[in-house]
């Protein structure tokens, strides 16, 4: 008997873009104020890049403001200012590429060495503590030890005999200050992203290494350390490709009229140029470069990565 | 950690313990210091001499500052911006983070773009600042919630998070009859609370330890949030020339015992919360930044 089929054969529904837009649209609700606050508090702003381009007078207003081209860039350039910001920008890296990075690495090295899960869950909470304060908090720490009248150290220093030694308004010491507060301020916290690579070996191969006689140098060596070689790599890369920020903050609480010289970076001299001076067209300038210059690092950071065959920021 | 036969400690645990132990030291000391300073009685104490535990308990310091105004109206605008403020984080991330695990959402990836490039290249202080000007939020603690809704990062670690969730569990909601948004608040956000914990916690301690934002966009100082009150209190009364031919701006800097108060008292809400938060931020960062 030839089988009756009741229904219909299904009907192909073509899904338009149209009826995907309608069936997702509480999606796009969700999505939706994000997505305005990107476009208007991240994108609206650039309409001000163009301002690098006038001599803006507030009074004149955007449109009526004179053109300068690159004038300020070709000023900026030229000027002596430039380079002391430039190098002071480098320096501070170097500074933080060499003495603050190789720390958070050691230090989970250490942890992770711990035998006893307590002590090593209390030694993480108290050096991930110090990342949770204000810049204006550590700045104001690091006052109360170097200043010269109420520092401690300047306190040990006098009682010894000494006479107070202005630590703070020395130039030389600036950048190493600088560093020293990021390493007591962030290494404990930088220590969890090694930790969580080092956690991700194969216990396996330590007892293959110990079988071979190897001692715990030699297990660290040769086996945690390689396996968080790729984190390490990318870390560094990104953080290289994040010089033209320099911690802002920071720099802006510990500068003081003796150590400007070494202090001055691109941010704060818009800073104080733009909103302090009024000197809107040079304040937009400045950071405009300095966003170009980061943009280009990080793009070439990222593209290093990838290289490597690591997923990179994007 | 390596692998050891023996059971007792080496000759290497104990310099690690030692140096650990150290190093909790150093991170644990200015902590202790402050308090120890804030605690002691005016009358004992005097500038440049060293000592480690007050010789005379007082809360004189705190009887101060909490009787000034000055402190008072900055807590309460520090406290007014960040439960503000974190709350209206967490809407603004968890609902654009999770609407864009769907991949299969038309102009995912082009948002996801814009979102991205944002974490390269930002138009610089100056142009934020007209910004703000231009919306007239100058001088308004909205100045400093609005322009901060949300970020790059924590939309990829959050988004990396909720596509870790198994999808059944959504699946299954949408067979019972659920519709999007429902799922979403039935069941992601339950599921997120580590995430929503750990994320309660950044977002708060961002809000909290705001200064720079709060400096030029509050010019009204009954606005001043603690930060700033701190820094005025603190940093700009400091000698730090040498001594004797000393750069205090202000003709009489406020007694030691009462700046240390007023740190101790910016500090403390945060050393509350900590202990709490603590277990939950290491994995809601790492779920989400493994991947990303």
């Amino acid at each position: 008997m030839k089988q009756v089929k009741i229904e219909s054969a299904p009907v192909r529904k073509v899904s338009t873009l149209r009826t995907r837009l309608i069936k997702n649209r509480y999606i796009y609700l969700l999505v939706l104020p994000g997505f305005l606050y990107f476009l208007i508090f991240k994108y609206g702003p650039m309409w001000g890049l163009l301002l690098a381009f006038q001599k803006y007078n507030p009074f004149l207003g955007f449109f009526g403001s004179p053109w300068v081209g690159f004038q300020h860039f070709a000023d900026l350039f030229a000027s002596d200012q430039f380079y002391i910001m430039l190098r002071n920008t480098l320096l501070i890296n170097v500074f933080n590429l060499v003495f603050y990075f190789p720390v958070p690495i050691i230090l989970a090295l250490m942890l992770n060495e711990v035998r006893h899960e307590v002590f090593k869950r209390i030694n993480q909470s108290i050096v991930y503590l110090p990342h949770f304060l204000s810049w204006v908090v550590v700045a104001s720490m690091t006052f109360f030890l170097l200043s010269t009248d109420i520092g401690i150290v300047n306190k040990i220093l006098y009682t010894l005999g000494f006479e107070p030694f202005p630590f703070l308004s020395k130039p030389e010491f600036f950048w190493a200050l600088l560093t020293l507060q990021n390493i007591w301020k962030d290494a404990g916290w930088g220590t969890i992203i090694f930790l969580a690579a080092i956690a991700g070996v194969d216990p396996a191969r330590y007892e293959a290494a110990v079988m071979d006689g190897a001692s715990r140098f030699r297990q660290i060596w040769h086996i945690t350390l390689p396996a968080i070689r790729p984190t390490i790599l990318i870390l560094f890369i990104l953080r290289f490709g994040n010089m033209a920020d320099v911690g802002f903050e920071q720099v802006l609480l510990m500068m003081n009229p003796y150590v400007k010289s070494v202090a001055d970076v691109f941010d704060t001299y818009a800073y104080m140029q733009g909103i302090l001076n009024g000197q809107i067209s040079i304040g937009v300038a400045v950071g405009m470069f300095k966003g170009v210059v980061g943009l280009v690092l990080l793009y070439t950071a990222n593209t290093i990565v990838k290289r490597f065959g690591y997923e990179g920021i994007y | 950690m390596s692998f050891v036969y023996k059971k007792r400690l080496t000759v290497g645990d104990w310099i690690n313990y030692s140096l650990l132990i150290l190093i909790s030291a150093v991170c644990l000391f200015p902590f202790f210091y402050i308090f120890s300073v804030s605690f002691t009685h005016p009358s004992v104490y005097v500038p440049l001499k060293f000592y480690v535990f007050p010789e005379k308990w007082s809360l004189l310091a705190y009887e101060y500052i909490l009787s000034t105004n000055s402190f008072l109206n900055a807590f309460k605008s520090t406290v007014f911006i960040t439960v503000v403020g974190t709350v209206l984080n967490l809407i603004f991330t968890f609902t654009m983070a999770y609407g864009l695990t769907k991949k299969d959402l038309d102009g995912r990836n082009f948002i996801l773009g814009t979102v991205v490039f944002t974490l390269v290249f930002s138009a610089g202080l100056v142009p934020n600042y007209l910004l703000v000007k231009n919306l007239g939020l100058l001088n308004s603690y909205w100045a400093l919630i609005w322009p901060n809704l949300t970020n790059a990062w924590s939309l990829i670690v959050v988004k990396s998070f909720l596509e870790s969730l198994p999808s059944e569990l959504e699946e299954s909601a949408k067979i019972d009859g659920g519709s999007d948004i429902g799922v979403f608040i039935r069941i992601i956000i339950p599921l997120s609370a580590p995430s929503i914990a750990a994320f309660t916690l950044f977002f708060a301690v961002a809000h909290w330890n705001t200064y720079f934002n709060a400096l030029i966009y509050l010019t009204d100082s009954n606005k001043w949030t603690l930060q700033v009150l701190v820094k005025t209190l603190i940093i700009d009364s400091q000698s730090i020339g040498v001594a004797g031919e000393s750069v205090t701006r202000e003709d009489q800097a406020p007694l030691e015992t009462i700046r240390m108060a007023s740190i101790v008292l910016a500090v403390v809400p945060i050393l509350v919360v900590y202990p709490f938060l603590q277990k939950y931020f290491a994995k809601g960062v790492m779920l989400g930044s493994i991947k990303g």
